[in-house]
């Protein structure tokens, strides 16, 4: 037995990885809830797959590396990782999507660079990102919310159509995402987008049945959901404030720029706000402590730069939703942010830590 | 008999120890842009084949008269037109190929594999081993390329030889072979990235292979104590 030696500070109460990874689990709650309530039992189905694969996959890379099996399988992160990509990926995908995702977000993107923190890339995203250009069609086969479908979906349904693409009566994926009126239906933000591509202002878009009274149907409720679970996981000190606060400050200003400048071809910054994964990227996945930036100025820049691209990805960019892209970016940033924003080491005047830089 | 030892620590340079494609990493735009199916693969393996064995001859043709000042020019300028004929032979018999592997075909010129090998092998040595050393590199190369295609190819389409008629001709059509059937492609095997993640994985097996025959050997060296004599008498 050895003295085991720390350095300062000397906090006597340390959180275990597996304490903070149950917590951010527990505050997905509200908006998976939501979720349910508006899409059906398909991202459960989604999640529970994921996390079946997830599990056997660190499982077998942990043996194969021959490392602590029972302490890093359960330390929570993996079922983490597929927890979000389960949430992230569209209801009534077939199985092997959540499946791919999962396997080549722990295998590839988390397992090959190291494992737990070593990986530079978010897992959860880089997998989503992965399945997003490799299956346009099934990623973006997302069905109108329970009460605009033409279609029934039970729970029986929606496992059959995962597992084998029809439901029980024999609808198809594309029967199910028919509006009651007998069009196909997109998300909110696909919505707004396609009709500024068609010549429609902002304010005849807020006409569709998609998107409800206020910023979408559904999705208002969803990123309600993961904004009360960030805001639990705030209070309980799990995260810190200043990556979720800086970025959607952040993309609020800029679309508030853009919605002063124009209002008939830029969506209001609560529609930003509202819609899409922006709650779910600002409090579950920005704040992932080991790929993002560590000192309290380098999360608010980190932050800012993903509220900007958010922004910049949704208006200008190909895809509808922006929140992964955005990420990987600040991802990819992170290392050089901390680089320049080292906090001054107490006792050291700025010059001299100047000095020490070079 | 060292002549037959030289010829064998060549193929075994070219073809595993050296390989140009997972050992140099040495052209590898090529390598990864052309090989989302078996038959790009296999076109731009025997084109980039055939030049480095004629390229490989020929500046060991030359070697004594070349200054060493400008030697790189005159190696460019004997590549590249071996990759105009290679470029014309495959435009005139093989259109559709020519076609599909479109700028990587020309780019065969600036392949580092080749003037690698031109640079650090054939402008020093004799031509016949200078034409053996092109062939075994080149079959390595050719070796990396259908492996990648191989694994991308089954990943991506579930098929196998897609498009051979292509290299081959009418008759090849038969050779296709769909592995399994997928409703929808994995764009991710067939798009860059994918090609990356299976080069990787490929590097990653072969040094396992080698870390694994490496253990197997006795160790010799640690054996064997040594020490230190010092004696003065002897001189």
């Amino acid at each position: 037995m050895a003295f085991w030696i720390a350095s300062s500070p000397h906090n006597h109460i340390k959180s275990e990885t597996s304490a903070i990874m149950r917590l951010v689990i527990y505050a997905t709650i509200p908006g998976i809830f939501a979720q349910w309530y508006f899409f059906g039992w398909g991202n459960i189905i989604h999640i529970s797959l994921a996390i079946i694969t997830a599990l056997v996959a660190e499982f077998t890379i942990l043996s194969l590396r021959e490392r602590n099996i029972k302490a890093q399988l359960f330390d929570g992160s993996g079922i983490l990782t597929a927890v979000l990509i389960g949430i992230s990926i569209p209801a009534i995908a077939p199985w092997w999507i959540s499946v791919i995702g999962a396997a080549f977000a722990i295998i590839i993107v988390k397992q090959l660079y190291g494992g737990l923190g070593h990986n530079p890339f978010n897992p959860a995203m880089a997998g989503y990102v992965m399945l997003l250009i490799s299956f346009p069609l099934q990623m973006t086969s997302w069905q109108p919310p329970l009460e605009l479908m033409a279609l029934p979906l039970s729970f029986v349904d929606t496992l059959s159509v995962i597992i084998g693409g029809f439901t029980i009566d024999g609808y198809s994926v594309e029967q199910l995402r028919t509006h009651i009126d007998g069009y196909t239906m997109a998300t909110p933000l696909d919505t707004v987008k396609t009709n500024l591509t068609m010549g429609l202002t902002i304010a005849e878009s807020m006409e569709n049945p998609v998107i409800g009274e206020n910023f979408g149907l559904g999705w208002e409720w969803i990123n309600a959901g993961f904004l009360l679970g960030g805001l639990f996981l705030l209070a309980k000190k799990a995260i810190s404030w200043a990556t979720p606060l800086s970025f959607l400050s952040s993309l609020f200003v800029c679309s508030l720029i853009a919605f002063l400048f124009s209002q008939d071809s830029n969506a209001s910054t609560m529609f930003h706000w509202f819609n899409g994964a922006c709650m779910l990227g600002a409090f579950f996945i920005l704040t992932d402590p080991v790929s993002g930036a560590t000192s309290i100025k380098g999360r608010i820049v980190f932050g800012a730069l993903a509220g900007f691209l958010v922004f910049i990805i949704r208006k200008y960019g190909g895809y509808p939703d922006a929140v992964a892209f955005a990420v990987l970016i600040c991802n990819m940033a992170a290392p050089l942010i901390d680089q320049y924003t080292r906090p001054r080491t107490y006792g050291h005047n700025v010059s001299s830590n100047k000095a020490g830089n070079e | 008999m060292k002549l037959n030892e030289e010829y064998k620590e060549l193929a075994w340079q070219g073809l595993w120890k050296n390989n140009p494609g997972i050992v140099q990493l040495l052209g590898l735009c090529p390598l990864l842009a052309v090989t989302s199916t078996l038959t790009n693969a296999i076109g731009l393996g025997l084109a980039t084949l055939f030049v480095l064995i004629c390229s490989n001859a020929t500046v060991s043709a030359i070697r004594h008269w070349v200054p060493k000042e400008i030697r790189i020019p005159i190696f460019v300028l004997i590549i590249a037109s071996f990759v105009t004929c290679v470029q014309l032979l495959m435009n005139a018999y093989t259109f559709g190929l020519y076609q599909s592997l479109g700028i990587f075909l020309p780019l065969i010129v600036t392949n580092c594999a080749i003037i690698g090998r031109a640079e650090a092998y054939a402008s020093k040595n004799p031509i016949k081993q200078a034409t053996f050393d092109g062939l075994m590199m080149g079959l390595g190369f050719l070796l990396i390329l259908m492996l990648l295609g191989t694994v991308r190819e089954i990943l991506g389409q579930g098929t196998l030889f897609d498009g051979a008629n292509l290299l081959l001709g009418e008759w090849a059509i038969i050779l296709r072979v769909e592995v399994f059937h997928l409703d929808s492609q994995f764009l991710l095997a067939i798009l860059p990235p994918g090609a990356f993640i299976v080069m990787g994985l490929f590097i990653a097996l072969k040094n396992a292979i080698d870390d694994r025959v490496a253990a197997g050997q006795p160790k010799a060296e640690n054996t064997e104590i040594s020490r230190v004599r010092v004696n003065f008498d002897e001189k």
